[in-house]
Formats: C-alpha cells, structure tokens, sequence
C-alpha cells in the first residue's frame, strides 16, 4: 500500500515544481489570497467541499474577477461551483450569490481549469472580500480494493492537494478532510498533519506561491451506498384538462466497490449492519406536493416494495429496489406520477403559458450522469422555448399519444454530471389556443355519432339480391 | 301508413312504439351486451386485485413472441430462431409454434395504435386471454375459433351452401393457426358426418358442406408451418381422410343406385364395392403405417384415448399438473347447476332432433369425455355444456311460460269469442286442471330464475377466488390479516436480467424456462416447450446426481447459473423438493443410472433424518437447503424447518465444492447458484 503513494508523491512533486517553473514566469497578479480555509466532507459518495476565500487586492487598479483553478482530473468530475458572499454588517448579514462562469485562459499551467467568478462590486485597491465557494465531486471516491466481500467494508481512495490549487499567491490556509468513520486505513502526511476522530487536517501553511501543489492520498472506509443514476429520462405531459404526468425512467447502478463472490441471504437478513453494510436497500425521493397516481414498476411488472408519505409542503416516496444493490448490481426502473396542473402552469405577461418545473432528480443524494428532460406540450402548441438556469443541450422531438392526429411538440434538454444540488427550476414557454382542447372529444363524439349512424342504416337497408 | 291529420300527436308516439320483432331485437341485443359487459368485468379480477400482468408459465413465451412480432415485424417472426432456449441446440420457433394467437393480439395492436390508442402490447396480451385477463395462452383466441368453425359448419350443412362451407375452412384455418386442438374439429367434424351417413341422414348438403369443408381446410392448414404435411400423414388425422373418401364412395352408390333400376343387382354391386372399399382402405392405410409414411399417434393424443398411458409411458407428459384427469369435485366447481342441467339439455336435444341438434350432442358428449381426461381441457367443454344447458333451460322456460300465456289467452278467448266448437272445450278442460298447473309453473319459473342467478354469483365468486392468481405473484394472509405479497420470482428474474452477463446460460427446471427467457432474458437450457425429451432428462439426471456428477453435466451444457424453486421458508408447496421425483423419473426414463427406488425410503419420500443417503446429497437437495440449517422458520421450532413439508431437514450441513450461491430472494423462493470455473491446475 505504501508504494502508490509513494510514486504518486513522486510525480505530484514534479508536476508541482514543474507548476512553479511555470507560474514565476507569468506575469505577476495584483490579488492574493490572505487567508484560505478548505472543508472537504467526504462522508457520502458526493464530495462537497467548501471554500472560504478572504481575497485581497494589492494592484493598483480595481478589478471585479477573481479566477478559481482545478486541476483537469478533478474538473471531470465536477458537477457544480457556487460561489457566495456575505453582505452587510455584522448580525445584518446576507448571503447573495456571485456569478461563476468556466474561462479557458491561453497560458494556464498543465492543463489546469478556471472559473471566474464575478464580483458583485469591484475591489479596489488594498480592499479584500471574503468569498465562500461551494463545490461538488462527483465518482471522485475510488474504491480500493475494487472488489469486496459481502461482509467487508468498503474502503475508497480520495485524491486530493494537501495546498489548495490557486493562480494566487496563498498566506495561510488549512484544510479539513472529513471521512465518514473513524477507521482511516493511510493518508499522505504533508507536515504539518494531524488526524483526530472523523478529521484529518493539513496545515496551516504559509506563504504559498501560485500553483502551489502536493498530492495527496486518503484511504478510509465508507460504507455508504454509492447510488448513481446512469441515466434518467423525465418525461413531462402537460394536458391542459388539469393533470401535469410525471414519468421518470431510471438506471441506477451502485457505484461503489464491487460485489465479488457470494450473496448470501442468511448473512444479509440475519446480520445487516456487518453484512451488506454498503449495500443499497431504498431510496428516498422528493416529490412535489399534491402528487396523486405515483406508481412504481420496472419492465416486468409492479414492484410492491414502495411507500409514499404526503402532507402539504412535500410528498416523499421511499422506494426500495426488488432486490439490494450490491456494488456493481444495477436495477432499471419507473416512477409515474400526476401533478395538478395549476401548481405548475402559469400564465406569462405576453400571453404565453410557461411550465415552471425542477430540472433534476427528485432522488436524494445520488448523481446522475445523464439526464434528459422531455416536456411534451399540448397537440396544437406552438413556438417552444425552454429557459434554463445552466447550459443544456436542446432539441425537439414529436411525439404521438392517445388520439393525437399531428402530434405532440417535445421540447428535449440534455444534461451530464447533475447533484442534487442543482434541482432548480426551468421554465418552457409555449403558446396554445384552448379550443384545441376540444378536438379530441369531439372525435370521439363524432366517430360514435358515425357508428350509430351506420347501425341505423345497416337495420333499414335490405341488401339481399332476392325479394 | 295513412295519417290522420287531427290526431298527429297520438301517432307520433304510436310511431315510437316498437313492433314485436324490433322489441326482441332490442331485448336480444341488450342481452348479449350484458352477458360481454359481465363476462369481460369477471375477468378484471386479476388485474385489479394483482395488476395488469401475463400470468403462469406458457403465456409469457406468447407474450415473448408477441413482443418480438410487434417489434421485428412478421417475416422476422416467422424466420425467428431463437438461441436463447435449448442451449445448445436452439428452437425454430416460427416454425415450432401457433401464431394464430400472436398475430391476432399484434393485430388489435396495430389496429389501435393506427386508431391513436397508444396502448402497450402488454395491455393487448392482457386482455387476449381465455379465463382471466393475465392468461395471454392459445386458448385465448382458440376457444372462439372453434366454435366460430363449428358455428360456420353446422350452417354450411344446414344450407348445402359453398359460401358457408368455405367460411368454416377459413375459421378452421384460423383454429389451426392458434391451438393444437385443431385436432378434435378435424376428428368431431368427420365423426358427425359419419354419425349422419349412419343415422340415413345422408343428404347433398352434407356431401358439399365436408367435402368443401375438408379440401380447403386441408390445404389452408398445411400453410401452417408447425402443421405442414402433417395434416395428410399423421395418424391423428386419418380419420378425417377416411371419411372424406367414404363420402365419396357413398356418393357414387348413390348415383349407381339412380342409375341401376334392379335392386337385387344393386345390392350385390353394393356388397362387393363396400368391401372394395374398405379392404382398399385398410391395405393403404397398413401400408402407410408399415413405410411409415403415416405417422403412428403421438403420446399425447394416446393419453386422450387411455388416461393411464402418460402414467405409464411418458412421464414428461404426466407431470403436467393440468394433463391430469379432472377430479370429480372440480366439475362440481367449474359447472355448477350444469352438471345436472346438461343431461336435461341432451334429452330437449333428442327430442328435437335434426343435423344441428345432433352435431351438439356430439360436441357436448366428446368434449366432455376430453374434460374428464385431462383438466385443460374443461375449457373445450365449457361452450358446449354452456350450449345444451341452455338449451334445456330455454326449453323449460318456453314451456312454462307457454303454460302460463295459454291459460290466460284462453280465458281471454273465453270471455271474448265464446262461440268456438272443439277447440275451446279442450281448453275449457284444460282450464279445470289450470289453478295447480300455474301456480306449478309461477313456482318453477321462479325456481329457475333463482337457480340461474345462484350461477352467475357463483361464477362470479369462482372466477374471484380460485382463477384471479397470477401465480407468478403470491398473495397470503399475515398474523394480523394483512395481505403479504411474495414477489420472488419477479426479484430473481428480474436480478438475472440486470446482474448477470448477457450470455450467461441458466439451468433450472423446464416449469421455469419460459419465465426466465422472457422476465430474466437469459439463455435458458430447457423451457416449457418439451420437445426433447433426452435435454430435459439430461437436466433431471444433473439435478439429482452428486455434485461433482452434477459438475460435469454442467459444464458440458456451459451453464453459468442454476436456478431453483423452494418453499420451505414460506411454505410454499408447489416447489422443486416437491417436483423432485418426477425429475428422478424423467431424468431415469432416459439414463438409467438414476433410480427412482435411491431416492425413497420403503417407497416413502422424505427429506428429513430418515431420508435416502442419495436424497440428502443430491445437487437438487443441496440447492434448495444450502444454509437452511441456520434458519428459524417457524417459533418454537428448531432451526431448518421445512414449513412445505412440515420437518426438520436431514442434512444441514451442506458445503457446495463447485457451485456458489449468487442470490437468493428475500423469502428464499428463489435460489440462484453460480457453476465456479474450474479450478487452475497449476
């Protein structure tokens, strides 16, 4: 075990001075960091880590961005950045969120990626501001060894920098790594280090050049189950009679290290917490409330192994697969379920009607690689278009659904590496006439009509050859 | 109609009323519209009590096949070889199966989805099904067929027309094309005829309805793959030939018989060409059976004729649950007040004799013999019992009431026209006995109504109680009268599916082969399509070998996973401890190294203490009850308690050397076990 890191330690300490060679020959920044804290928790399988930046501008002249920097392996797995900053004195205090947007800069050290964030206020010289940054990993935690036993824990490796990446020159900074037990199998000392209960911490250290960087290595248990949708397919119905149907397509899989060997039952029922510790057995999901008809089935049928609680802020519906997932094991699924319309659809100021809906994943904690929202619009809707808080991919689609004669426009939005987190709402726009509401009653009255008509005509006419 | 033009009101409302035939129309078509509403709500029960789902065993290789004609499109269907079942060998299956019933429901489907119903394929499979909605078999679409045939043939006799003769080749193609028991029409429907020739109702009718019928059908019947030239050289349908050509001989009597005025000479011509004929007959029909250009019957067909004989001789055939003889108390259960209304209906039958009335004793008399052979085959009978119980209670009631209505009528006639001569004094008599006779006949229509409507509630209550299971889901009572579901099968079909590589190639008992193939879409090595018998034993024989017997079977077939059934954790009986022995004997009709007496202790079978050494160490005993010692079952007693058959294991100290267990349900139902790969010899 100590081999890896070793070389590992290696490498990560000519990437670092190949980093410095690099740095001191670009052009000096006018900011720098005074005082830098890090928190990684890594007690689920999403890493999040928060950042808080006390940032200071030494220039001369006032400016507005300030870049964060990540080396490319993490940025892969980087499902979102939020960046906050506390307004206003003490005890008046508000939280107003800062605009963050990924930058390619020309010269950036091996590979290296930013973000920009954007001050609300420009910082002038000498001034400094605190900025708190909220980031999250997603597949970040490998596991190791890959392949477990029934009855072993899972341990995983977290790849990390003991110093905090930055293209600014750092005074003092910490960081805390939070592991979900107390059972840590190794980690890269960086001195100085200190491991106490649940937390190990680095530093502090001071006086850090740009691109300052030292790998390191954690091996600690978690036994949480890993649950990654692989993909999801929301399908969203809009019928303008009052019912908004929800139909969500999952394949989820546990991400976590792989079952090997035997699944026994009679260690699983018998002995849960040694036995199966990280496996999955149900999941809890969020629902909007005044959910009605949720149902829960897989290509084969039902599955009876669900519960939904309502009351009037919220509906949860816990769901348990058929069987539990061990690392590894997959299990596809649906979830259905109707929503009433005025809940969702609202009228715009230019007469258009917008749907206003979550974008992500009503299951909790769990990540999602790919997510594909479908918003089917009433038959005879026209000009669609989809306001979205994040870049997506976008495209329509027909569809065709009971009695439809042109179809159903579908708007389509494409989304990879979703958490939690970013639940947040989008809004699809669309104009409809109501009168298309009627066309489909009225075909089924006229095709009645016509079918007694023709049962009129068939009992009065004589059609023998012979009279 | 001449109107008058001051009472215009009155003969508006006049014109609203309804003739007595517009009346009986009405009267008859809303009957019929109840009789489907209720007959189609009775089959819901499944679906609201379970879910819309396809239910037993063999409906999910239909629904499989379904799925794949909807899909792939017919001709892909059609030249459909499907690896995934008897591995290694394969099934062709457009040409080992029935298509009558899938491309009907893929036919609704497309219909509806053309219409913009955009229903699944499984709500169609659903709802196409004989008893309740779930049973997605042939019978579905075969029941109707057959009678549809029987229907369209009974009219072509009855009319000597070659419209209706040739409709009942079409419907008699569409039987064929979904059932196997295509045989019995084309067996009855020449029995019928030789019955008529025999009776002296020979007439020209007949002779174009059968020939029509048998020519046409023959040829539109061998279109059938799975049929083919059977048709004309199979034992099963030599009957028919023989008849076709009877016919012919008889007709030729009959213009010979025109021809010659001397019956003297006629008899003597008769003599010699009758035994011509039939000497001719039965050198061909020896010839054909010695070259062996006639097939001789197959076994199942023979076990019709002597339930005993699959007990003897085909095991394979015998183990089917519903190949069984029908117990005399499920016809108590299945019909009810028809069981005695049947005979009734048999002698209104007699009474009224004519070729139509004859053909439904014939039906009702044969597919009531079938019923008693084999218990699927109630669903045969059923029609024709339905039918002539309705004909005796049609009867009764048209008597009764005409009872009734002549009593008043004369009375009226009576009291109006008193001046008639013998007529009225007979009912005057009548008239005298009339007080008893009506109240006798108010008493028995009443009884008749009360004893028709206690039917329908119990068919109602029999098709909610004992044919709504989908047996694939298991519904018991709890300690406190909750419903508990056991959903294993699904859990373990459904943990194939997704767990398992995609070409993993599963061993289980054929019950299981269809299920697994369609729910688990795995490779499976046997299914419920029994037709080699020598694969099934091979799998009977691995199953109650040793192990490291078992092992190398296995491994020769390349299976990577054993599936097997067991109820001992919940008491579920119909499981494979309990299918074992006909394992034995299956697998030993074959290989004679297996020995059904091993396995019995002083001819009794147990799996306790006292069970046979080779019982307790066989793979299928090892399978179901490896680690069953560390269970508690029941409180109270020790762990390893069998609760299916209500003992404590013999063996609970099972180690397994070549296989390991994958997963087992959460209520043991299902166990699956992974074949290890052999051991690195280095």
């Amino acid at each position: 075990m100590e081999v890896p890191i070793r070389a590992t330690g290696l490498l990560g300490f000519t990437f670092f001075s190949l980093l410095f060679f690099v740095c001191t020959s670009s052009p000096l920044h006018s900011l720098f960091i005074s005082n830098a804290e890090r928190r990684i928790d890594a007690t689920s399988h999403i890493v999040k880590v928060y950042l808080t930046l006390k940032v200071e501008n030494a220039g001369s002249t006032p400016t507005s961005e300030v870049l964060l920097a990540f080396p490319p392996t993490q940025v892969d797995h980087l499902a979102t950045v939020e960046v906050l900053v506390t307004k206003g004195k003490r005890k008046k205090t508000t939280l107003v969120r800062l605009d963050v947007k990924p930058t390619e800069l020309p010269d950036a050290p091996d590979g290296a990626k930013y973000f920009t964030i954007f001050l609300a206020n420009p910082l002038n010289s000498g001034e400094s501001t605190t900025l708190e940054v909220l980031y999250l990993f997603t597949h970040s935690l490998e596991p190791f060894p890959a392949e477990i036993g029934q009855s072993e824990s899972q341990l995983v490796h977290y790849r990390d920098s003991a110093l905090i990446l930055s293209p600014y020159h750092i005074k003092q900074q910490t960081s805390f790594i939070k592991t979900p037990s107390r059972k840590v199998e190794s980690f890269t000392r960086v001195e100085p280090t200190n491991h106490a209960g649940t937390e190990i911490k680095y530093g502090p250290y001071e006086d850090r050049p740009p691109y300052s960087f030292s790998p390191i290595l954690i091996h600690f248990e978690n036994n949480s189950p890993f649950p990654v949708v692989e993909e999801l397919v929301r399908e969203v119905e809009i019928s303008h009679w009052g019912n908004l149907q929800v139909t969500e397509q999952y394949t989820l899989v546990h991400g976590g290290a792989r079952h090997k060997g035997v699944f026994s039952r009679v260690d699983f029922q018998s002995r849960p917490t040694l036995s199966g510790a990280s496996s999955l057995r149900h999941l809890l999901a969020r629902l909007p409330p005044r959910v009605h008809s949720v149902y829960y089935r897989d290509e084969i049928g039902n599955i009876s192994s669900s519960h939904l609680r309502t009351d009037s802020r919220k509906s949860e519906l816990e769901i348990e697969p058929r069987y539990p997932l061990f690392g590894g094991w997959k299990a596809t699924f649906v979830i259905g379920y109707g929503l009433p319309l005025q809940d969702f659809l609202f009228e715009s100021s230019d007469d258009r009607r917008y749907l206003n809906f979550t974008f992500g994943c009503p299951l909790l904690e769990t990540v999602v690689d790919k997510l594909t929202v479908k918003v089917v619009l009433p038959e005879g809707s026209k000009d669609p278009s989809a306001v979205v808080p994040f870049p997506v991919d976008q495209h329509l689609e027909t569809k065709y659904s009971y009695l439809d004669v042109v179809g159903r426009t579908v708007v389509v939005m494409e989304k990879k590496n979703l958490v939690p987190v970013q639940n947040s709402h989008f809004q699809v726009y669309y104009t409809f006439k109501p009168i298309f509401m009627l066309a489909e009653p009225l075909m089924l009255a006229s095709a009645f009509f016509l079918f007694f008509v023709a049962c009129v005509a068939y009992l009065h006419i004589d059609l023998s050859i012979r009279k | 109609m001449p109107i008058l033009p001051n009472m215009p009101v009155l003969d508006l409302v006049k014109s609203f009323k309804l003739k007595t035939k517009q009346q009986e129309l009405l009267i008859r078509v809303s009957i019929l519209c109840l009789v489907y509403v209720l007959a189609f709500i009775t089959r819901l029960f499944s679906v609201l009590r379970y879910e819309s789902m396809i239910h037993e065993f063999d409906p999910y290789f239909n629904y499989r096949t379904t799925l794949y004609l909807t899909q792939n499109g017919f001709y892909d269907f059609w030249n459909w070889f499907d690896y995934e079942s008897w591995y290694p060998l394969g099934r062709i299956v457009g040409g080992t199966l029935y298509p009558g019933l899938m491309v009907t429901a893929a036919l609704i489907y497309r219909i509806l989805h053309f219409l913009r119903f955009a229903v699944h394929i499984r709500e169609v499979c659903v709802l196409t099904a004989p008893s309740v909605a779930g049973s997605y078999d042939n019978e579905g679409v075969a029941i109707f067929a057959l009678l549809f045939t029987f229907y369209l043939f009974v009219k072509a006799v009855n009319t000597g027309s070659l419209a209706w003769s040739l409709a009942s080749a079409f419907g008699y193609f569409y039987m064929v094309s979904a059932w196997g028991g295509y045989v019995f029409i084309i067996n009855l429907i020449p029995l019928y005829v030789l019955v008529l020739l025999i009776t002296g109702r020979y007439s020209m009718r007949l002779y174009v309805a059968y020939n029509c019928m048998y020519v046409l059908g023959m040829l539109l019947a061998m279109q059938i793959r799975f049929v083919g030239f059977q048709h004309v050289q199979s034992g099963e349908h030599m009957a028919a030939m023989g008849v076709f050509f009877l016919l012919q001989v008889f007709y030729f009597l009959d213009w010979v018989k025109h021809m010659l005025s001397d019956t003297k000479l006629f008899q003597a011509f008769l003599r010699i060409t009758v035994t011509c004929a039939v000497a001719v007959g039965a050198i061909a029909l020896g010839l054909g059976m010695l070259s062996g250009y006639i097939s001789p019957w197959t076994g199942r067909f023979y076990s019709l004729l002597d339930p005993t004989y699959a007990k003897d001789h085909i095991p394979i055939i015998a183990s089917v649950s519903e190949h069984q003889p029908t117990a005399w108390s499920s016809f108590m259960f299945d019909f009810h007040i028809l069981l005695f209304l049947f005979p009734a209906g048999l002698y209104f039958c007699f009474k009224r004799l004519s070729d139509a009335t004859i053909f439904i004793v014939m039906y009702g008399l044969t597919s009531m013999y079938f019923a008693g052979v084999m218990v699927r085959l109630i669903l045969v009978a059923t029609p024709a019992v339905c039918l002539v119980s309705a004909i005796a209670v049609s009867a009764t009631v048209k008597n009764l009431t005409v009872l009734l209505r002549s009593k008043n009528k004369g009375v009226q006639t009576g009291s109006t026209k008193g001046s008639s001569s013998s007529k009225a004094s007979s009912k005057a008599l009548l008239d005298q006995s009339q007080p008893f006779q009506k109240n006798g006949a108010i008493a028995l229509l009443f009884g008749a109504f009360y004893l028709l409507s206690k039917y329908a509630t119990h068919c109602t209550w029999v098709t909610s109680e004992a044919y709504s299971s989908p047996s694939i889901v298991l519904a018991a009572r709890g300690a406190h009268g909750s419903r508990v579901i056991f959903d294993d099968y699904r859990e373990a079909y459904f943990w194939l599916r997704q767990n398992t590589p995609p070409d993993a190639k599963v061993m289980s008992w054929w019950d299981y082969g269809y299920q697994i193939t369609a729910m688990g879409n795995r490779t499976v090595i046997v299914d419920n399509n029994t037709w080699n018998n020598t694969h099934i034993a091979t799998v009977g024989r691995a199953m109650s070998s040793y192990e490291d017997e078992a092992i190398e079977i296995m491994r020769s077939l390349d299976v990577d996973y054993v599936l097997v059934v067991f109820g001992g954790v919940t008491g579920y009986s119909s499981d494979d401890i309990n299918k074992f022995l006909w394992m034995v004997r299956i697998g030993g009709g074959v290989f004679p190294v297996i020995k059904e007496p091993d396995y019995l202790v002083n001819g009794e079978y147990r799996v306790d203490k006292g069970a046979a050494p080779k019982m307790l160490n066989c793979l299928m005993y090892k399978l179901c009850y490896y680690r069953f010692g560390e269970m508690l079952t029941e409180y109270g007693k020790p762990p390893g308690y069998d609760r299916a058959r209500g003992v404590e294991i013999g063996n609970k100290d099972i180690k397994l050397e070549h296989l390991e267990e994958a997963f087992t349900t959460s209520n043991w139902i299902v166990r699956i076990y992974k074949v290890k790969p052999p051991n690195n010899r280095w």
